[in-house]
């Protein structure tokens, strides 16, 4: 009983050291020391926190929020911050790494159309991680094909940094295509199928010599380079518009 | 093409000079010649930014770069200096002999400009003219006073020779490691890396990020991924930048090194730059 006062009590104050913080120095270190606790009731006051303007105290809240995990989610999903852009793309940056498909619907909106880049960039590689065990047998295909046509979506955009998220989140679906098939390995789900196919097709066609390669890194990655045509492509005619 | 760093002429998108009607190529083309300098000088920026070569477009250009009638009240030539970038971007080599004798004139915006769009044209014949720039060395390219330029555009000079990959550079180059202004510094350092391969260059640059404001330190990032010196991919992911900054800088590096290297399967350190980049996402 006197611990579990105790503790109430020292979650209060290391919230309310954050709420009070004067200075970005201390706020950070405020910021450090609720996260080491890592107390649900403190998962508020974090979100807050990467609204602040402070990249330094932003960044330990969102590893905080990590630690966390799944139970942060819903919090992190009901806080986005609509007018500020920042704290939008840490909030998509730790949803990216806890992974957790209840925040499929909000990646994918994102990615697909958020007004900011940053966002759109965390948006697309998280979808690519996403933990989809985590999902019923029976809603695992649909939502890993409306990631598919997502990030197929945003490969036409016209910001490199935007494609190189989409072939890195793409990277991921296709493995997880891969490993989702316990029952026959060896044969790909669908989904991967047309990643590898569109995959053959960039690593050639993109108009960006660090796209090219990072798809090229994505083939070595999943094993399916072939040595005699998985060769980067370093010089490209500039294509015409 | 390598990354340019931010010239000491700004080059803002000026402002149309008419409500009205976007230009299309043939306005444009037809507004270079207009009586009002206001609606020549906003001609050439858009046919440097929207055209395509078109031998006219370029011959039009050409022909911008002797104007006499837009001057600033320091004597400046605003029309030069938008024709000079524009015909940097044009692509046609035609324009280089003009950009050669753009080099002697008595404003230094034209001047730097004209050095930089002669390092994109990639013709070598430019080569002496630029080294001229820099004969002066550090003490004859000093700030000038009451401006924040030296007295030549070293710095466009520099990136120009490197570019056109004049090692023959290298020995008037090498001073300015010691020139007062850091940027100028950043500059002479990058070309020596780019244009001797000599590590001691790209660790210049890492040892000098996090010594400055975060103004210099954007810069110093884009010398550091022009200069393709594999090296300093931590050290740009590391630096107190915004990630959005960090990627772009990470990106020239991994290009400028694919292409100088030729590298046909990616080497374990370009894959690390790329881990290093999926991880600013």
């Amino acid at each position: 009983m006197t611990r579990i006062v105790t503790q109430a009590a020292n979650a209060s104050e290391l919230i309310r050291a954050v709420e009070q913080a004067d200075s970005p120095a201390r706020l950070t270190e405020a910021v450090r020391a609720l996260t080491e606790a890592q107390l649900e009731a403190g998962i508020p006051v974090l979100i807050k926190v990467l609204g602040y303007n402070n990249p330094e105290a932003a960044g330990v809240a969102v590893k905080g929020l990590v630690k966390l995990g799944k139970v942060a989610v819903p919090a992190i999903l009901e806080q986005l911050d609509d007018y500020n852009y920042g704290a939008r793309a840490y909030s998509f940056r730790a949803l990216a790494t806890i992974a957790d498909p209840q925040a499929l619907d909000a990646l994918l909106s994102a990615a697909a159309a958020d007004f900011a880049p940053s966002v759109r960039k965390a948006a697309a590689k998280g979808l690519g991680d996403l933990d989809w065990s985590q999902l019923p047998d029976e809603q695992r295909e649909p939502a890993q094909q409306k990631t598919l046509e997502v990030l197929l979506q945003i490969l036409q955009d016209l910001d490199w940094a935007i494609r190189y998220a989409a072939i890195v989140g793409l990277q991921g679906l296709a493995k997880a295509g891969m490993q989702g098939n316990p029952a026959a390995p060896s044969t790909s789900s669908g989904v991967t199928s047309q990643i590898l196919h569109r995959f053959d097709h960039l690593a050639q066609a993109d108009p960006d010599l660090a796209v090219r390669a990072r798809v090229v890194m994505a083939q070595q990655q999943l094993g399916v380079s072939d040595p005699t045509e998985g060769a980067l492509r370093v010089a490209l005619e500039p294509i015409a518009h | 093409m390598l990354e340019s760093r931010p010239p000491h002429s700004s080059e803002p998108t000026p402002d149309a000079p008419q409500a009205g009607e976007p230009l299309t190529l043939e306005k444009a083309f037809a507004n270079l010649t207009d009586p009002d300098v206001s609606l020549r000088y906003y001609a050439a920026w858009w046919l440097g930014k929207f055209a395509s070569g078109e031998p006219r477009v370029v011959d039009a250009l050409i022909l911008a770069l002797q104007d006499e009638a837009d001057r600033t009240e320091l004597g400046g030539y605003p029309l030069r200096r938008n024709a000079a970038r524009a015909l940097g971007k044009l692509a046609d080599r035609r324009a280089v002999p003009a950009l050669i004798d753009c080099l002697d004139c008595s404003d230094f915006y034209v001047r730097e400009a004209a050095a930089q769009s002669l390092g994109m044209l990639a013709d070598p014949t430019c080569v002496p003219s630029l080294l001229k720039l820099l004969e002066g060395g550090v003490e004859g390219n000093l700030l000038v006073p009451g401006r924040p330029h030296p007295v030549q555009p070293v710095e466009a000079a520099m990136e120009a020779l490197e570019a056109l990959r004049a090692r023959e550079a290298v020995p008037l180059i090498e001073p300015f490691l010691h020139h007062p202004l850091p940027r100028v510094q950043y500059a002479a350092a990058r070309a020596l890396h780019v244009l001797t391969r000599n590590p001691v260059y790209g660790e210049r640059l890492i040892k000098a990020i996090p010594t400055v404001d975060l103004k210099l330190r954007r810069t110093l990032l884009m010398d550091l991924g022009a200069s393709g010196y594999l090296p300093g991919a931590e050290a740009i992911a590391q630096a107190a930048v915004e990630n959005s900054f960090k990627l772009i800088a990470l990106r020239s590096l991994l290009e400028n090194h694919l292409r100088e290297a030729n590298e046909s399967t990616l080497s374990p350190a370009s894959q690390q730059v790329m881990s290093l980049m999926d991880a600013l996402l």
